[in-house]
């Protein structure tokens, strides 16, 4: 089986992100950029596949500029054995980056196709679920157990009161949640090898993907401050103030 | 506008965090309320009833027992030829179908809205709630997914919708639903529609200090209990406890954080609460940033005080 692992080139998770003065966006100029956190918890669960003999090869996948090769090649030391780069230096949609994946898909035939559940820029969740849509294709998402068995694969999901099981036929999308493992650090020989393995270089029209954004960001706003309040002495000032909330 | 709404339930009654979406969809429209489940007539019998709701559709089949997006997204999308918006909660459950009636529809989800600005226009975060962005639409029909604390949840009674049955391809016949694990919380409120609050942090030390420091005031206030994610990585409490953009996003009359620093990561899930206040010995911890009320103290022996002279 081939695992496909998309990765997004995002705004480091350490990093605060400033809006910019005319409302336009969020300042990425000089700004430390990273993997999506949760992309890299998907590239660690496709090598730990791997590991386990459930997988031959791992191909990952990156839409973005040409810096989105620094991206690719960490998933490549980590332990992904191939990648590919869909080079554009557009803003490209969820619905696109699905349309895209799909075309990728159709070529490399992937067993399981696994990627963070939403990036930690746009926060929007939608790319595994569209991906899995356009393939006619089952979807796990906000994996926390991901067990491939044969043909199928069992996804314990992370779901608002607690935990929920799927079984998928395979092929299959799985989106990862935070605790479906810790990523590993790639080691220095590991990064020096990751050198050496292919990476290609695509663009959208290649695929015969319009990339053109259906949604216009019309502002982008700090959000609203909230002023902090006062500290009270000791416990017996608290005591007073959530007596006067009437909450006890 | 003709907009449908997806009811989140548990084929019994109506989940809460359907509410805030039909006044959402009322800013945009008619709006009809689609119950997919099965033997759920309780559910579209409770839809039919909510203020704002002007028809209920119901599709009961075993397929959608489960809501299980593979299924439930081609009913969706087979009915929307008759609707110009589809909205959906931002809860995990809205967030696993919504995207693939989108996909199906060739249409651009707009994700936890916010608020609606005009017809195709709407706020949303972006960046963990770093940033609030306005988009514009130009699909020819939306599909939405709302967040439950930014809109005043409609009415429970009131109204008095007609209830027509839906029906659609059925089961897709590439998935199943396996087991569930819902924690049940006994007396306790649901961290999502809780009107107050209690929340630990790493400064908790372990899942029994936790139990011990947090549960008593907690009970005290009959209110529900949350976490960090420093708690919950650190294996204090179990996943469904996280409150933050991450985890579960909530706005209480009162969240009492206690032990919490307040990363970004957390206050993205708490900052719209009414009250915030917070316990924490370090006077410099960006939780007091956004606290009303702050106490500097060790928590170890403020919050049991506070536990009994609460009484």
């Amino acid at each position: 089986m081939k695992i496909l692992v998309p990765v997004k080139r995002v705004i480091d998770y350490n990093v605060k992100p400033r809006v910019k003065a005319d409302g336009t966006g969020v300042d990425l100029a000089n700004v430390k950029m990273s993997m999506n956190p949760f992309d890299e918890i998907a590239v660690e669960e496709a090598i730990r596949i791997k590991e386990a003999g459930k997988a031959e090869e791992i191909v990952a996948v990156s839409i973005g500029p040409t810096k989105a090769q620094e991206t690719l090649r960490t998933a490549l030391a980590m332990g992904a054995d191939r990648a590919i780069l869909v080079e554009t230096d557009e803003e490209v949609e969820p619905l696109a980056v699905a349309k895209i994946l799909k075309a990728i898909a159709d070529e490399e035939q992937p067993g399981l196709v696994l990627l963070g559940k939403q990036s930690i820029s746009d926060d929007s969740n939608q790319t595994g679920q569209m991906l899995a849509a356009l393939m006619g294709r089952p979807q796990g998402t906000f994996a926390n157990t991901v067990a491939v068995d044969g043909d199928s694969v069992e996804v314990k999901r992370e779901v608002d009161g607690g935990l929920e099981t799927v079984k998928l036929t395979l092929p299959a999308i799985v989106t990862t949640d935070l605790r479906l493992n810790e990523p590993r650090y790639a080691s220095l020989p590991n990064i020096m090898k990751a050198k050496k393995k292919p990476l290609d270089s695509k663009t959208p029209a290649d695929f015969g993907v319009d990339v053109a954004p259906r949604l216009t960001t019309t502002n982008v706003a700090e959000p609203p401050v909230r002023q902090a309040g006062e500290k009270v002495a000791d416990v017996d000032a608290l005591v007073e103030k959530i007596k006067a909330l009437g909450i006890a | 506008m003709n907009t449908l709404v997806l009811v989140e339930h548990d084929n019994s009654s109506v989940n809460d965090a359907t509410l805030a979406v039909v006044t959402a969809a009322g800013k945009l429209g008619e709006v009809t309320a689609l119950v997919a489940g099965h033997n759920c007539g309780a559910v579209a019998d409770g839809a039919a009833q909510i203020a704002g709701v002007s028809k209920v559709l119901k599709a009961d089949d075993a397929a959608y027992a489960n809501g299980l997006a593979e299924n439930v997204a081609p009913l969706v999308a087979g009915l929307m030829d008759s609707y110009d918006a589809f909205l959906a909660p931002a809860t995990t459950s809205g967030k696993n179908i919504a995207p693939r009636v989108a996909a199906h529809l060739d249409v651009m989800q707009i994700s936890d809205i916010l608020s609606v600005e005009g017809g195709k226009t709407f706020t949303r975060p972006i960046y963990a709630g770093n940033a609030i962005a306005t988009v514009e639409s130009a699909d020819p029909k939306l599909v939405i997914t709302v967040r439950g604390t930014a809109f005043e949840k409609a009415e429970t009674t009131g109204g008095s919708a007609s209830i027509e049955d839906a029906s659609g391809p059925g089961d897709a016949g590439i998935s199943s639903f396996v087991s569930a694990e819902i924690a049940d919380g006994g007396d306790r409120p649901e961290l999502a529609s809780a009107g107050v609050i209690v929340s630990g942090g790493r400064a908790l030390k372990d899942g029994e200090t936790f139990e011990s420091v947090i549960t008593p005031l907690a009970d005290k206030l009959g209110a529900a209990i949350g976490a960090s994610r420093a708690a919950v990585d650190a294996g204090y409490v179990p996943n469904d406890y996280q409150v933050g953009q991450t985890g579960k996003i909530v706005a209480p009359e009162v969240y009492i954080a206690i032990g919490i620093s307040g990363a970004i990561q957390h206050l993205a899930g708490m900052k719209d609460s009414k009250v915030i206040i917070a316990i924490n010995k370090d006077e410099d911890a960006p939780i007091f940033q956004v606290a009303d009320i702050g106490l500097v103290a060790d928590l170890f022996n403020a919050v049991p005080e506070l536990t009994q002279k609460l009484g």
